[in-house]
């Protein structure tokens, strides 16, 4: 196997490791739309880094906290409906992030790499970032697992039971932050949240608790992975998307479509 | 029974809540002490929900103070729950999701609810009176001093509203655990109730049982609740005042 095909395959696991079990509280807490609008404002990140010199993935990652962290603070305010919200900064974000790389015009960079990913030009230094951001992230999911599915759950049960929700969603948000920075060379902007829905969603088919669906939700993601990257090698198909095509098919061939099934 | 010789478990001290230009609750004064249940009853829109979560710290007031006494351990039971459909939990799960307790505890609290049989159930599929029993039953499991019950018993079919009082009463009884209950079963509620605060912005009404039952308001709003008389609430201050006006002890002057 030749090294960049290698390099390729181990980023997309290493993704797909960590968007499963991080992916099942976004469907289980209804952010789907909230990782959209974060992953929309990560080129905002890659305009800034390009301008100041500094660390892509670094800057992704701070930009989509710093918005990560006022989305939070937005939502508490209850002013607007959360979707309008998030629809407002997702494409303000978006928008942002295009005129700075316009303006920038001694810069010529691969857009459509950003927007669909380049999974084949991985590097070993991102796949550093794959493996060190995809484990703290792991880490710190497993440290707030319970108190974060309490209020998940039922959040006023929780706090009243004794979680600071406001601290374990803090974390959360930052958690989704770090991985959209670090899977987005993989899926790129306009897919990641695919990769965090999709396996999530199919586990749910098979899972009859919250880990089985987290563990189940990375599995299906690996297997997107390898036969997206299968399928892209194969018959020369761009590879990000065949990822995500690999994972619906995945979706839609579980028992989804099966009458009468009950779920337990 | 004396409540004065009863330690106070949670005190609500002239809370006032505002959204906006409308008051919510104005200058609230509430105990409760250990082995006392306090009932709230009121119209829609009166402040009771949020009372409730203004004394279990999720809300804070506009001005006044709630405190609770030190180590007590809180059980809540919340006016609803809905568990996403596509998170795999079942009754056992849900029971044990903060603390973990063994299989004869889960049965056996779970069976002073009478739900037994439904421990490996999962979450969605419970009706909404089984739903009501499970979420006492967490409530239960943390062995509370102090219960803030907001409508424990919507949805449960008559005769278990009948057992679920029974077994509130008899935590009372038998364990002096200290109730604040939200309800509208005004006829079922009143049997074991020490003491009945009519809420409606104000303090309006606040009693035994049986001396309230004789005060005008309360009566207006017992036929509301009874459905022998069309009542309707509404939010402009005249209505409130003549709700409230009729009520001896009015204006936020409360049992101290």
């Amino acid at each position: 196997m030749s090294d960049f095909l290698l390099r390729a395959l181990l980023a997309g696991l290493g993704v797909a490791l960590v968007t499963g079990p991080l992916g099942t509280f976004v469907v289980w807490r209804r952010m789907a739309y909230f990782g959209d609008t974060l992953a929309h404002s990560a080129l905002l990140g890659v305009a800034l880094s390009l301008v100041l010199r500094i660390n892509t993935t670094l800057t992704i990652t701070v930009v989509c906290t710093v918005l990560a962290l006022l989305l939070v603070a937005l939502q508490a305010q209850k002013r607007l409906a959360s979707d309008t919200l998030l629809g407002i900064l997702a494409h303000s974000a978006l928008s942002l992030g295009l005129i700075t790389i316009a303006l920038v015009e001694q810069i010529r960079i691969d857009l459509m790499g950003y927007l669909f990913g380049d999974i084949l030009a991985v590097t070993r230094t991102d796949l550093y970032w794959i493996a060190g951001g995809g484990l703290l992230t792991l880490v710190v999911l497993a440290l707030i697992w319970r108190p974060l599915l309490a209020m998940t759950v039922h959040e006023e049960l929780a706090q009243v039971e004794g979680v600071r929700v406001t601290l374990m969603r803090t974390i959360f948000v930052i958690l989704v932050a770090v991985v959209i920075a670090v899977a987005m060379k993989v899926v790129g902007i306009l897919l990641i949240t695919a990769l965090l829905i999709i396996p999530a969603a199919t586990a749910r088919h098979f899972a009859r608790t919250p880990e089985q669906m987290a563990l189940m939700a990375a599995g299906f993601g690996c297997l997107a992975v390898v036969g997206g990257l299968f399928g892209s090698f194969r018959w020369n198909l761009p590879t990000g998307p065949a990822i995500v095509l690999a994972a619906a098919l995945l979706f839609f061939s579980g028992p989804y479509w099966l009458p009468g099934r009950k779920r337990t | 029974m004396n409540d004065e010789q009863r330690p106070v478990l949670a005190e609500a001290h002239g809370v006032t809540v505002r959204y906006g230009e409308r008051t919510i609750l104005d200058d609230v004064h509430l105990r409760v002490h250990a082995g006392e249940i306090v009932t709230l009853i009121g119209p829609n829109g009166a402040g009771k929900s949020t009372l409730v979560r203004i004394m279990l710290g999720l809300q804070r007031p506009d001005s006044g103070m709630v405190s609770l006494a030190k180590g007590v351990t809180i059980g809540y039971v919340p006016q609803r729950l809905a568990v996403e459909p596509t998170m795999p939990l079942t009754v056992r799960r849900f029971l044990t999701l903060l603390s973990r307790h063994p299989k004869q505890r889960l049965s056996e609290v779970l069976h002073q609810v009478g739900v037994e049989e439904r421990l490996d159930a999962a979450m969605q599929t419970l009706s909404g009176g089984e739903l009501q029993r499970v979420l006492l039953a967490r409530a239960l499991l943390r062995d509370p001093d102090l219960l803030f019950l907001d409508e424990p018993v919507q949805g449960v079919d008559v005769s278990g509203q009948g057992e679920l009082y029974e077994l509130i009463g008899r935590l009372r009884d038998e364990h002096g655990v200290g109730i604040l209950m939200v309800s509208h079963d005004l006829h079922l509620v009143m049997e074991r109730t020490d003491l009945v605060f009519c809420l409606d912005q104000q303090m309006c009404c606040t009693g035994h049982p049986e001396q309230v039952k004789k005060q005008p308001a309360f009566q207006t709003l017992f036929q509301a609740g009874m459905g022998l008389a069309p009542y309707t609430h509404h939010h402009d201050g005249h209505a409130h005042h003549t709700w409230c006006r009729d009520c001896p002890q009015s204006k936020g002057k409360s049992h101290e």
